[in-house]
C-alpha cells in the first residue's frame, strides 16, 4: 500500500493543474514544492520595502482556456486586467501600436497594413491547425494505436482545410526563421522588429535563427488557446499560483510547501516514491514531475537509475535562456516620451530593426556582454496599486540577450549591467534614474536559482523543432510517459512546452488516467 | 533553321547532363551556352600559363555513378581520382590530423581526446545511416504532399514506409537530425574543440548559416551522401580538373547527337498561346523548340529570361522570395613551390587532403557573424587543397596549384556592391590566414584569382554567387525545391521545364537534377524512359 496514488513534483502552474485533474478524477495526490509559495514561475515576491512584483513570468496570454474554466480560476481569486495593446518605442517618440489585430503610428502606410492583418490571419488558420496538436499527447508516428492515428487524421485533415497555397505556406514556413517571414511580408522595419520580438522571447535564438516561426507559431497558437489576448494578473502572478493551489486542494490534492524532494527513488525497475530534503521518504504508485527535464533526470532521479542511451539525450537536451529581467521601484510614475498614462499601462517593448537584434544577440554566445538589449517592460502598478505603496511604482522588464555566465563572473558583471540597463531605457524615459528607490537584476543564471529552471529558461527547454511536438522532450520520453517506469512528466519540458500555457498539466493528468497507472 | 525537339538554356553539367538523356531518347536538342566554354561552374581553365585551375566547384563526389555508368563517362575521358585525409591545423601549433586509415584516425582523434575516439565509430554509424536514408532518393522525382495524384500518393506513401521502417525512435531521430545545428549534432558525440571544428565546416560550406543554425546538419549529410566508385563518403579530384566532366558530358551528348551553341546568350524564352515555343538571344537570333529546359537557377529563370506576365503571380512572388544567397568566395593559386606548414611533415599524405584553419566552433561562428553584419569574415574558415600533389597535370613539374575555398563572403559589402578594395581586403585575409600557418607560402605565389560572389555571379552566372543555386534548408529541399507545387522540375508554362541545381536533390556536381528533369519530360512527351533510376545500398 503506497503513501499515494501520485506525488507531484513541483508546484508549478503545470504541476498543480496536473494535479488538479488527477484529484478531480478521484486520486489521491500530493504536490511537493521547495518554494514557499506555490506557482513556480507564476509568483509575486517584494523585491524592496513594499514594492512586489511578478518575478518570472510577468503576462498572462497563453493560459488554455478550458483549464481557467474547469479548474473555476475566478472563482479562486483570479481576475485578469483588459487585454494590452503592445507599444513598440520609437526613438522620434512616433510610437508603433499593435491592438486589436491592427496596427496604427510610426508612419505605418497602408500597404503595411493591409499585410499585417493577411499575416495575422494566415498566422491564426496555422494556429487553428496547430491547435489540434496542442490539445492531447503528441501522435507516436509510427507506433500504430487509434488515439494517435485519430490525432495524426485530424492534422492532416486540417492540413488540407488550410487550402493548398497555405498548405504549402505552413510547409515551407514552419522550420524557417522569423527574418525572412519578415522581410517577405512587410517593408517596414519597427513592424518587422515587433513581431520577431515575439519570436524570441525567452529563448537563445536571433531573428535569423531557423525554427523562430516555429517559436512565434508556439506563441499565436497558445494565445489562440487562451483567447484573453495579452494581459496582467492583477495583484501579480503568484495570484495565479494561489488559485491553481486552491483549486488543486479543492479537488483534494494535497500540497506540501517549504520542502523539495531531494530525490526521486526507484524500488527494482519501477519509480515508488520520493525522499524529501527533510530525510522522509514518501511512496506512490508513480512519480510525476513538472521540474525540466534536466532537473527531473539528472538532479532528482540521476543518470545511474537509467538507460545509458536515455541519459545520454537527456544529457544533450539543451535548455539555454539569453533572457533576464529587471525590476525597479520608483518614487513616482515614470514618464516615457510620448505615452499616456493609459498607455504606459500597456504593454511597451523596445526592440531595434531585425540586423541590431541579431548583432545583440552575437556576444552572448561567447558569455559576453551585449552593447544593446530589447526590453518588453510592464508598469503593473497604474492598473494595480497593490503591487507599491501609495503613488509609488513599480517597472518590470524583461530583457534580452543576457549571457548565462558571463566570462568574467555575474559578481563583477551585473553592477554595469543593471546600470546600462537603465540608461539604455532613459533615452526613452528621461529621468527614470531620478526616480530610482531599488533595482534588481535578476540573470538568467538567478532564475536557474530562484525558480530551480535549468539553464535559466522558463520554457524547459529550448522552443525549437527538434526538442518540440512529438519529439519534446526527447524520442522516448514523449506522450508524458519516460523510459523509466512510473516516472511521468507534466511540465513545460513535455509537450506543448513552454510558456503558461497549462497544456502539459492537464494533457499528462488525461494521459495518465487513460493509461490506467494509477489502477 | 533553328528548329529543334528541346532547347536546354545553360551548358553546366545539369544542363548537359539533361540535353544527354533528351538525346538519348532521340531527340534534337541543343544545348545553348552564354559563355565561349562549356562546363557552367563545373570548369578548368588555364588562367597563368601551365596552371590549370578548377576555377569554381573543385572536387568530386556527388556526381551520381548510375549516371557516370549509364552515360560511360569514363569511357567520354572522365577519370576521378580519390584523395584520403586533410587536416585542421591549430593556433598552438599542433593539427588534428583526418588520416583515411581507421586505425591511424582512431589513435590520431585520441591523441587529442580518447573519449572522442571511442565516440568516433558511433559517430560514423549513425551519419551512415542517414546516408542511406536519402540517397535512394536522389534520383527521384519528389511526390508533391497537397496533390491527391496516384502517383504523388503512392511515392508519399513509399517515402512515409522507408522512414517508418526505422522505428520510433530511429524515426525521430532523423527528424532531430535534419533539423538540427551541425555543431548541437556534433556536440552529442565529441568534446574536443578542432575534431568538431574539423567534421563542422561540411555544414557551412555554401551555406548562409552558421554551425549552431538549425539545418547545417543536413548540409553536413549533403557533403557525406556521394561516393567515388561506390566509396560513399568519399571525394576526389577529376584527373585535369572539374572541367573533365563537363568535357565528358558533352562527349556523352554529342555521341547522341546533341549540338552545343557556345556564345549563344538567351535573353527570353519566347512563350506563345502558354506556351514554351523557343527562345531569344540577346543579339536577336532564335531558336525554336516545344521544349526549353532551363539549366538557370529559379531566380533567373523566372525573373531574368520569363516575362512576368507570362507566369501566375504567386510564382513571381516565390521566385522573389527564393534564397539563394552569396555565402562564399575562392581563391585559386598558382604556386611556385610546396608550401610547409607549421608541424606536419611535407612528405605527409594529409597534404594531399583537405586543410583547414579554424580549430574551433566559435571561430567558424564568429566567422559567419561577420557575414551577418555584412562584411568578408576576418578569420575566414577555408577549406584548402594542393590538388596537383594528387593530379600532375593541374601544374608544371616541381609547381603547384593551390584551390582555397573560402567561408564566408557576403553577396554585398555593408550593402554595397563589392569594389575592386573590397576584393583586395577580401584576398588579404585569405592570404593572411594561410601565412599564419605557413611561412613560405606568400613567397611562393605566382599568381592568384581572386573570386568573390561578384565575380562569381558575372561569370557563371550564379546569383548571388550562390554555388549551390539555392540554399540548402528544409524550406527548399525535397518537394519544396524550387518552391512548393513545382519541385516536379514542370515550370507553370507548358513546355518549360527546370533542370538546375535550384531543383531536388540541389546542389553540388551531383547530374540528378538534370537526369531527372529529363525523365518528367519524358513523360510529357510520352517517350520511353533513358534515365537510370536509383538503386538502394546495401
Amino acid at each position: 500500500m503506497t503513501d499515494y496514488d501520485a506525488i507531484v513534483v513541483g508546484a508549478g502552474h503545470n504541476g498543480l493543474i496536473c494535479a488538479a485533474y488527477l484529484a478531480k478524477a478521484q486520486h489521491k495526490v500530493l504536490v511537493v514544492d521547495g518554494r514557499s509559495v506555490p506557482g513556480g514561475c507564476a509568483s509575486t515576491r517584494e523585491f524592496a520595502d513594499g514594492f512586489s512584483v511578478s518575478d518570472c513570468a510577468q503576462w498572462l496570454s497563453q493560459l488554455d482556456r478550458n483549464v481557467m474554466s474547469d479548474l473555476k480560476l475566478a472563482d479562486m481569486g483570479l481576475s485578469l486586467s483588459d487585454a494590452k495593446a503592445t507599444i513598440s518605442l520609437q526613438a522620434d517618440a512616433d510610437h508603433l501600436i499593435l491592438a486589436d489585430g491592427t496596427a496604427s503610428g510610426a508612419g505605418v502606410d497602408d500597404e503595411d497594413l493591409a499585410a499585417y492583418r493577411g499575416f495575422r490571419h494566415m498566422m491564426t488558420r496555422f494556429a487553428n491547425v496547430l491547435k489540434t496538436l496542442y490539445q492531447g499527447r503528441p501522435p507516436k508516428l509510427v507506433e500504430k494505436n487509434w488515439t494517435d492515428r485519430l490525432t495524426l487524421l485530424k492534422l492532416g485533415l486540417g492540413l488540407k482545410m488550410l487550402g493548398k497555397n497555405h498548405m504549402q505556406d505552413l510547409m515551407r514556413l514552419a522550420l524557417i526563421n522569423i527574418y525572412d517571414v519578415m522581410n517577405e511580408h512587410f517593408k517596414h522595419p519597427a513592424l518587422k522588429s515587433a513581431i520577431a520580438m515575439d519570436a524570441v522571447t525567452g529563448t537563445n535564438m536571433g531573428p535569423r535563427s531557423p525554427n523562430t516561426v516555429y517559436s512565434y507559431l508556439h506563441r499565436i497558437t497558445g494565445e489562440h488557446l487562451s483567447g484573453t489576448g495579452t494581459t496582467q494578473v492583477m495583484g501579480g502572478m503568484g495570484v495565479l499560483g494561489d488559485a491553481l493551489a486552491e483549486s488543486a486542494k479543492a479537488a483534494g490534492a494535497e500540497i506540501k510547501l517549504g520542502v523539495a524532494v531531494k530525490s526521486i527513488e526507484k524500488t527494482g525497475d519501477k519509480v515508488s516514491g520520493v525522499e524529501l530534503e527533510d530525510g522522509s521518504h514518501i511512496t506512490s504508485k508513480i512519480v510525476i514531475s513538472s521540474a525540466d527535464p534536466t532537473t527531473t533526470f539528472k538532479t532528482l532521479l540521476g543518470y545511474h537509475q537509467m538507460e545509458a542511451g536515455m541519459a545520454k539525450r537527456a544529457e544533450l537536451y539543451r535548455n539555454r535562456s539569453g533572457t533576464a529581467k529587471i525590476h525597479l521601484a520608483l518614487r513616482a510614475l515614470p514618464s516615457f516620451t510620448g505615452l499616456t498614462t493609459k498607455q504606459l499601462s500597456q504593454r511597451l517593448i523596445i526592440v531595434p530593426p531585425m540586423d541590431e537584434m541579431e548583432k545583440a544577440l552575437n556576444p552572448i554566445k561567447y558569455r559576453e556582454i551585449s552593447d544593446r538589449h530589447l526590453f518588453d517592460i510592464s508598469v503593473p502598478t497604474i492598473e494595480d496599486s497593490s503591487l507599491a505603496p501609495e503613488g509609488q511604482h513599480v517597472l518590470t522588464a524583461l530583457v534580452h540577450y543576457v549571457p548565462f555566465d558571463p566570462k568574467e563572473g555575474w559578481d563583477e558583471a551585473r553592477g554595469p549591467l543593471l546600470e546600462r540597463l537603465i540608461g539604455e531605457l532613459e533615452v526613452y524615459a528621461p529621468g527614470l534614474s531620478s526616480l530610482l528607490i531599488a533595482s534588481e537584476l535578476v540573470t538568467p543564471s538567478d532564475f536557474e536559482h530562484s525558480h530551480k529552471v535549468t539553464g535559466g529558461n522558463w520554457h524547459h527547454g529550448e522552443l525549437s523543432i527538434d526538442q518540440a511536438l512529438m519529439m519534446r522532450p526527447f524520442p522516448g520520453s514523449t506522450q508524458y510517459a519516460t523510459a523509466v517506469d512510473g516516472l511521468f512528466l507534466c511540465g513545460a519540458g513535455a509537450h506543448p512546452g513552454g510558456g503558461l500555457l497549462g497544456l502539459p498539466g492537464r494533457n499528462a493528468a488525461r494521459e495518465i488516467i487513460k493509461r490506467g497507472a494509477l489502477a | 533553321m533553328n528548329q529543334y525537339d528541346a532547347i536546354v538554356i545553360g551548358a553546366g553539367h545539369n544542363g548537359l547532363t539533361n540535353g544527354a538523356y533528351l538525346a538519348k531518347a532521340g531527340l534534337k536538342v541543343a544545348v545553348l551556352e552564354r559563355n565561349p566554354y562549356i562546363g557552367g561552374a563545373t570548369v578548368s581553365r588555364e588562367l597563368h600559363k601551365g596552371w590549370y585551375y578548377s576555377n569554381c566547384s573543385y572536387v568530386s563526389s556527388l556526381l551520381r555513378p548510375e549516371i557516370t555508368r549509364d552515360l560511360e563517362l569514363p569511357r567520354h575521358g572522365l577519370q576521378v581520382v580519390p584523395f584520403g585525409g586533410g587536416a585542421t591545423f591549430m593556433r598552438n601549433g599542433d593539427h588534428f590530423g583526418n588520416y583515411a586509415d581507421h586505425d591511424r584516425h582512431y589513435r590520431e582523434i585520441a591523441r587529442h581526446s580518447k573519449r572522442d575516439a571511442n565516440a568516433y565509430d558511433r559517430y560514423s554509424a549513425d551519419t551512415s545511416l542517414q546516408t542511406k536514408l536519402i540517397r535512394p532518393y536522389l534520383m527521384r522525382t519528389p511526390p508533391d504532399p497537397t496533390s491527391l495524384k496516384p502517383r504523388d500518393l503512392r511515392d508519399l506513401l513509399e517515402f512515409a514506409q522507408s522512414f517508418m521502417a526505422l522505428g520510433e525512435e530511429k524515426l525521430l531521430d532523423t527528424i532531430k537530425f535534419w533539423t538540427a545545428s551541425v555543431g548541437d549534432y556534433l556536440n552529442e558525440y565529441f568534446e574536443t574543440d578542432v575534431i568538431k571544428a574539423h567534421m563542422a565546416g561540411s555544414g557551412i560550406i555554401g551555406t548562409a548559416l552558421g554551425v549552431y543554425s538549425p539545418g547545417t546538419a543536413y548540409v553536413l549529410l549533403h557533403h557525406y551522401m556521394g561516393d567515388v566508385d561506390g566509396n560513399v563518403g568519399a571525394w576526389g579530384f577529376a584527373r585535369g580538373g572539374m572541367g573533365a566532366i563537363a568535357e565528358a558530358l558533352s562527349k556523352a551528348f554529342m555521341s547522341f547527337g546533341g549540338e552545343i551553341i557556345c556564345d549563344a546568350n538567351v535573353d527570353k524564352i519566347i512563350v506563345k498561346n502558354g506556351k514554351a515555343v523557343g527562345v531569344a538571344l540577346k543579339d536577336g537570333t532564335e531558336y525554336r523548340a516545344p521544349i526549353v529546359v532551363s539549366n538557370l537557377d529559379p531566380k533567373r529563370t523566372f525573373l531574368d529570361i520569363t516575362d512576368p506576365k507570362d507566369l501566375p503571380t504567386d510564382v513571381v512572388r516565390k521566385a522573389e522570395n527564393f534564397k539563394i544567397r552569396g555565402s562564399s568566395g575562392k581563391l585559386n593559386i598558382a604556386l611556385d613551390g610546396l608550401p610547409v606548414f607549421n608541424g606536419l611533415d611535407p612528405r605527409n599524405r594529409l597534404m594531399a587532403g583537405d586543410l583547414h584553419f579554424s580549430d574551433s566552433l566559435e571561430r567558424q561562428e564568429r566567422a559567419y557573424d561577420d557575414w551577418k553584419a555584412g562584411t568578408w569574415s576576418k578569420d575566414p574558415y577555408l577549406d584548402m587543397m594542393i590538388p596537383s600533389l594528387t593530379d600532375p597535370t593541374m601544374a608544371p613539374p616541381g609547381k603547384h596549384m593551390m584551390s582555397v575555398f573560402v567561408q564566408y563572403a557576403p553577396p554585398k559589402v555593408e550593402g554595397k556592391d563589392w569594389t575592386d578594395e573590397d576584393k583586395d581586403g577580401f584576398e588579404k585575409s585569405v592570404i593572411d590566414q594561410i601565412s599564419n600557418y605557413s611561412p613560405n607560402f606568400r613567397d611562393l605565389i605566382l599568381h592568384c584569382e581572386t573570386r568573390t560572389p561578384r565575380e562569381i555571379e558575372a561569370e557563371v552566372g550564379l546569383t548571388e554567387g550562390n554555388i549551390f543555386m539555392g540554399e540548402l534548408t528544409f524550406d527548399q529541399l525535397l518537394f519544396n525545391r524550387p518552391f512548393p507545387g513545382y519541385a516536379q522540375y514542370r515550370s507553370p508554362i507548358k513546355g518549360m521545364y527546370m533542370c538546375s541545381s535550384g531543383t531536388h536533390p540541389g546542389g553540388g556536381v551531383m547530374a540528378a537534377p538534370g537526369a531527372n528533369a529529363a525523365r518528367e519530360i519524358l513523360r510529357d512527351l510520352k517517350r520511353p524512359n533513358t534515365v537510370p533510376g536509383g538503386y538502394a545500398d546495401d
